[in-house]
């Protein structure tokens, strides 16, 4: 009996199956999971709830964007959440100032723009720093992780800055269509971010680097720039991610704005079958994970599980679907 | 070891390799790349399992399973690469594994102690507390010689120990084995410079294509004998052409590269080279005679300690192969699975790797025209694949190997560098791609290759230039390019004062 | 025949800056140590040195356990929440004395290094990853137990003694950190694991190969790193009376920036227990001085400015490279700090 199984599992058929469940198994999950949704819990299917979850994925989504192309050349950025808390600082000063309050609209228009250029400049210098002495990017970006809160503390003194300012919070709070701003923001960097990794130069060079860095260099790849440039993208998402944030939240506070963020995003990016190596990437994929992460969350909470245990349940989730790549890989 | 058989995959790696070694014997193994010595040795200390043949030991068969039982059974191994702890101090890397103590605590000063003594031994005074990675290779090849004794190691198996050390500290090193011959433990010393193992091994075992060739004591052989074993030559006989080169061009264009008095970290020590538009110029020498490194600095990848190179009649200083590539350069290497192939990336993105900025508008890629490139040059060079997307890692090694000659080749480069460009290919696509090299040096192009298959030197080369030990010794012109002329340079290398030749150009 | 690579033409400069190097970290440390006692009233003031240790006790514990891990190659991230479950567990133990609470928490820590270690050992996830992943676990678990609140610790049974008690007049916690990292260097200088563990993030490979037990090695340390934390987080529970369920973010980068401020290596293979406790020191002195600033009014700098500050520390540090006189110096000297990959430098 034993073998006849054994012999089933071994056949074509079944190898072609568990061949097409593992390379989908992200889209798979998450098929599972809205059946689950559907069936069991309340309320699941409504637009409310579609909103709710998207809107609380959004964030990590964007800075999850970046995360993913900095992971696809076999690098790491910790800092984006210190970059999300500089960014959600500096706005409200920006418009909350002198300068600001006489010039409404360029005061908002320049509370846009600053934060996130100051951002990017941040992760330049990650990019700049890691190339430049040859470190870890773990331990390059530990040093904005540590000090970039700092300095957004420093900044606001580490208080809360509460405003009301609806032409800044139309970053945050607007509906164009009905659909929360963010999540719009959040697809059309998924798909800018897509695209720009499959037709352009910039994004295959970005996969060459991790997938053979010695081989792209010797092809005539410019490999430090190619960091470089992850690495200021992944800070301009940061700082994006850092408006919307506090934009919601009408509040900037620099200690708590982005906490956390950096391991929600890894956490995205590696269930989402992006490989930690580097080399390969997939926006869609990180996309993809952080909505299980969310949905695994939202499930437990409406099923009445505690939201702590879903934090256990995330751990688990996180390590198994690492497992699981690596296994895919091997064979 | 007799009738020893492994196959890795179904590819015959060794067999019928024999070895054969007495107490207190120090025996060299020499034999060219994929000769099959370092399969011979891995299965010897247990990193293989032989595929059939019988290993005897002090009298007694043996089958190893692992190095470390190897090790215990008295067979010690040192690698090229020194496998030990670079941060750790002397004595450590000696016992680690094997610890003194005293009450349950680490009895350094006895480990440090014995450590000193055995350095003793081999004449090696150092401060044994100090890390490894202090001292210079020549002193950690000692250690780890130590650290086999202190195993009581009975046989130690050297491979490449001269190749980082200067003449002072091979000396040393001699000595030390001398010393290990007169306790009676016997060496097996791999290495490709002759002139070493004559200074020190008693008998020869040379291994070509599997096999082991020829078994002697040294001073019944001489070096042209050993490298025409090594090389599969007959001094005397002139070969019928057997590649697709067909003779040579013959005409030279403007100069594409001049490279004088190259000086390259430990390796290479004076070398020259040029190459002219239309020509095959041959680059020949042993492994480990510095040719990857000399191409290597002129592609920007390494660039050169001292020397002056000129690429297309200028000046030029490459620090980065970018460099060289907008010069018209390009480069493909010798071991594509490091440096060449991208694995999880498809053939087509593998083949317009460096070509990829001028597929480029605004940023993004052309991929109509990409894949027009693509098709054209799997149908060109004969690349089986199920298409180009297929992932390039699921490739043979030969038809891998073309798409990275494809990736230079559609960049229509003026030099290109080829470092074994037909290794690991079959014979009928070696043909097929020497014809092509040969066609596009018709048509202009200035190729430098590298190879250690001599018939691709002597056959398609319109000029060659002999290495040996990281100097130039030979510069041969087309007539003087025949198979004695060159294996005399490679064997006898320093025992020439300056070329055989100067070649000029008609 | 004796020879090194450093025996050609060193001047007394070179030397003193491979000294300084060497000990960089101490000499820092000496050197704030200095600037606080001469800028500050009170600095070296038995209260002011009494409450720096008695705070910072915690961290070097789970810097020491972090410390380990690092040397291995690997890393632990899951050291705060870790400490903030023990904290939760042996509260809710408190009531039945201070073994009991104390093992509890210990038992926590046993627990989540079993996990991590498995993880990395059997299942070969990357260190990053599975301890990401026990960190949130831990969390989790702690959160659940507290009912996310905090938990009161129990004042009758003597629990509290062991953060808030004094022992000759020295803090408690500060005893025990003291002890554990006596006990950490006998292990890395004295004992054969202790050598494993350099092996092995020195260069595992190599290790393997020369017999050593790599997996368990590795393993172990997981464990120990995990204990550690848990007796940090018993301390913190007993210090300030209460379990901590939300506790303990940011004590692994803290423990990470200690570690790699005192000199050990992030890619493992080097380091040392006395200057892990001298980065612990450094850091949390900044803190300290930063205090001291404020109160003396000169300037206003917020307390935020440590951040920046241990992020300064942390680039100046590995700018200047592993522990070798040269990053030092070619940092005082501004020229191009280049590390080829055989380390071979002019």
């Amino acid at each position: 009996m034993l073998e006849a199984v054994k012999s089933y599992a071994a056949s074509p058929q079944m190898q072609g199956l568990s061949k097409f469940l593992r390379k989908y198994a992200t889209s798979v999950a998450l098929v599972l999971l809205l059946i689950f949704n559907f069936a069991v819990t309340p309320h699941f299917a409504t637009m409310q709830t579609l909103n709710v979850n998207l809107t609380q994925v959004a964030t990590i989504v964007i800075v999850a964007v970046g995360m993913t192309l900095v992971i696809a050349t076999g690098g790491i950025d910790l800092s984006v959440g210190s970059l999300m808390a500089i960014s959600g600082a500096l706005a409200p000063l920006i418009f909350l100032s002198h300068f600001g309050k006489t010039n409404l609209a360029l005061g908002v228009a320049l509370a846009f723009v600053v934060p996130v250029v100051v951002a990017g400049l941040f992760g330049l210098f990650n990019g700049w720093f890691i190339t430049r002495f040859r470190v870890q990017p773990i331990v390059g970006t530990l040093i904005l992780f540590i000090a970039g809160r700092g300095i957004g503390q420093v900044l606001t003194n580490g208080n809360l800055q509460p405003f009301k300012n609806p032409s800044f919070q139309v970053i945050g709070l607007s509906r164009p269509f009905g659909i929360p701003v963010q999540v719009i923001i959040m697809v059309i960097l998924v798909v800018v971010a897509a695209w720009m990794l499959r037709r352009t130069l910039f994004g295959r060079q970005i996969l060459a680097v991790g997938g053979n860095e010695k081989a792209a260099r010797l092809s005539g790849i410019p490999v430090a720039w190619v960091k470089r440039g992850v690495y200021a993208i992944s800070g301009l998402c940061a700082g994006v991610a850092g408006l919307v944030v506090v934009a919601i939240n009408s509040s900037s506070d620099a200690n708590l704005v982005g906490l956390g963020m950096e391991l929600d995003a890894i956490a995205a990016v590696a269930v989402g079958g992006t490989l930690l190596s580097g080399g390969q990437a997939t926006i869609v994929g990180s996309l993809l994970g952080a909505l299980i992460i969310q949905l695994l969350r939202y499930t437990m909470l409406a099923n009445g599980v505690p939201d702590a245990a879903a934090l256990v349940v995330k751990g688990a989730i996180i390590a198994i679907a690492v497992w699981m790549q690596r296994r895919n890989v091997a064979t | 070891m007799s009738g020893i058989r492994k196959s890795f995959s179904g590819v015959p790696a060794l067999s019928d390799a024999e070895l054969s070694i007495g107490r207190g014997e120090v025996h060299a193994l020499v034999g060219q790349n994929g000769a099959g010595k370092s399969t011979m040795i891995k299965i010897l200390t247990g990193a293989y399992t032989k595929g059939a043949g019988k290993i005897e030991f002090e009298g007694k068969p043996i089958e190893f399973a692992s190095p470390q039982e190897a090790q215990r059974g008295g067979i010690s191994p040192i690698y090229q690469e020194i496998n030990l702890i670079p941060f750790r101090s002397v004595a450590e890397n000696i016992f680690l594994g094997r610890e003194y103590r005293r009450n349950g605590l680490l009895d350094w000063r006895r480990m440090n102690g014995e450590a000193v003594e055995l350095l003793r031994r081999f004449s090696v005074e150092v401060d044994v507390r100090r890390p490894l990675m202090d001292f210079s290779t020549a002193i950690q090849q000692m250690v780890a010689i130590a650290r086999a004794v202190s195993f009581r190691a009975r046989l130690v198996i050297m491979d490449e120990p001269t190749s980082s050390l200067d003449e002072r500290e091979v000396a040393v090193l001699f000595d030390v084995i001398r010393q290990l011959k007169r306790e009676g433990v016997s060496v097996i010393f791999i290495s490709h410079r002759l002139d070493e193992l004559y200074a020190v091994c008693d008998r020869v075992t040379v291994m070509r294509d599997g096999r082991t060739v020829t078994t002697s004591a040294m001073a019944d052989v001489n070096k042209l004998q050993l490298v025409a074993a090594m090389l599969g030559r007959d001094l005397a006989a002139v070969r019928e052409r057997s590649t697709g080169f067909g003779g040579p061009s013959g005409h030279a264009g403007e100069e594409l590269l001049d490279a004088k008095g190259l000086q390259i970290g430990r390796r290479v020590r004076n070398a020259n080279v040029t190459v002219r538009a239309g020509q095959i110029v041959g680059l020949a020498g042993l492994l480990g005679s510095g040719r990857t490194e000399i191409a290597r600095a002129i592609f920007g990848a390494d660039p050169p300690d001292a020397g002056t190179i000129r690429l297309m009649g200028k000046p030029a200083s490459p620090r980065e192969p970018s460099e060289a590539i907008t010069l018209g350069v390009g480069f493909c290497t010798e071991d594509r699975k490091i440096e060449g192939i991208v694995p999880e990336m498809s053939v087509r993105e593998n083949l317009t790797l460096a070509l990829l900025p001028r597929l480029t508008r605004g940023g993004v890629i052309d991929e109509a025209r990409q894949r027009e490139i693509v098709d054209r040059f799997i149908k060109r060079l004969g690349i089986k694949t199920s298409g180009p997307e297929q992932r390039i890692r699921e490739l043979s090694g030969g038809n891998q190997q073309k798409v990275l000659l494809a990736r230079w080749l559609c960049m229509d480069p003026k030099l290109l560098i080829l470092d074994e460009p037909t290794r690991g290919i079959d014979v009928g696509a070696k043909a097929e791609i020497q014809s092509l090299i040969k066609e596009l040096a018709d048509q202009g192009l200035g190729v430098l290759m590298i190879s250690s298959e001599l018939e691709e030197i002597i056959e398609g080369a319109d000029r060659v230039f002999v290495l040996s030990d990281g100097r130039t010794v030979a510069d041969l012109a087309r007539d003087q390019v025949n198979e004695p002329r060159v294996m005399a340079a490679m064997a006898h290398g320093d025992d020439v004062a300056e070329p055989t030749s100067v070649a000029t150009d008609a | 025949m004796s020879d090194t690579r450093i025996a050609h033409g060193e001047s007394p400069l070179d030397r003193l800056f491979a000294l300084l190097g060497r000990h960089r970290v101490l000499v820092a440390l000496a050197l704030l140590l200095l600037f606080g006692a001469l800028r500050y009233d009170n600095f070296l003031g038995l209260f002011n040195i009494l409450t720096v240790l008695r705070y910072n006790s915690m961290f070097a514990l789970t810097a020491l356990g972090m410390c380990f891990v690092i040397m291995t190659g690997g890393i632990d991230l899951s050291v705060g929440t870790t400490a903030a479950l023990a904290s939760v567990v042996s509260a809710i133990l408190s009531p039945m004395g201070m073994i009991p609470g104390t093992l509890g928490g210990l038992g926590v820590g046993l627990a989540v290094g079993v996990i991590n270690g498995f993880m990395v050992t059997k299942l070969r996830i990357l260190p990053f990853i599975a301890t990401l992943a026990g960190m949130l676990m831990a969390s989790g678990t702690a959160l659940l137990l507290a009912n996310n609140e905090t938990v009161s610790v129990s004042y009758e049974s003597g629990f509290t003694g062991l953060g808030q008690g004094d022992f000759l007049a020295i803090p408690a916690p500060a005893w025990i950190a003291l002890a554990a990292y006596i006990y950490g260097s006998v292990l890395l200088n004295f004992t054969a694991f202790g050598r494993h563990v350099l092996a092995v993030g020195g260069n595992e490979e190599a290790a393997r190969l020369m017999g050593l037990p790599a997996n368990r090695v590795k393993f172990l340390v997981y464990v120990q790193s995990s204990v550690f934390a848990s007796l940090a987080g018993v301390i913190l529970a007993s210090q300030f009376g209460a379990g901590q369920p939300a506790e303990g973010v940011g004590w692994e980068l803290f423990s990470i920036a200690a570690v790699v401020v005192g000199g050990t290596l992030l890619t493992g293979g080097v380091g040392s227990v006395a200057t892990t406790l001298a980065g612990v020191l450094l850091l949390g002195l900044i803190f300290n001085v930063l205090n001291f600033e404020n109160g003396m009014g000169w300037i206003s700098l917020s307390a935020y400015w440590q951040s920046v500050v241990r992020g300064v520390f942390l680039m100046v540090v590995v700018m200047a490279g592993p522990g070798t006189g040269k990053g030092l110096r070619r940092l005082a000297m501004g020229t191009k700090a280049t590390v080829g990959p055989d380390g071979d430098e002019p």
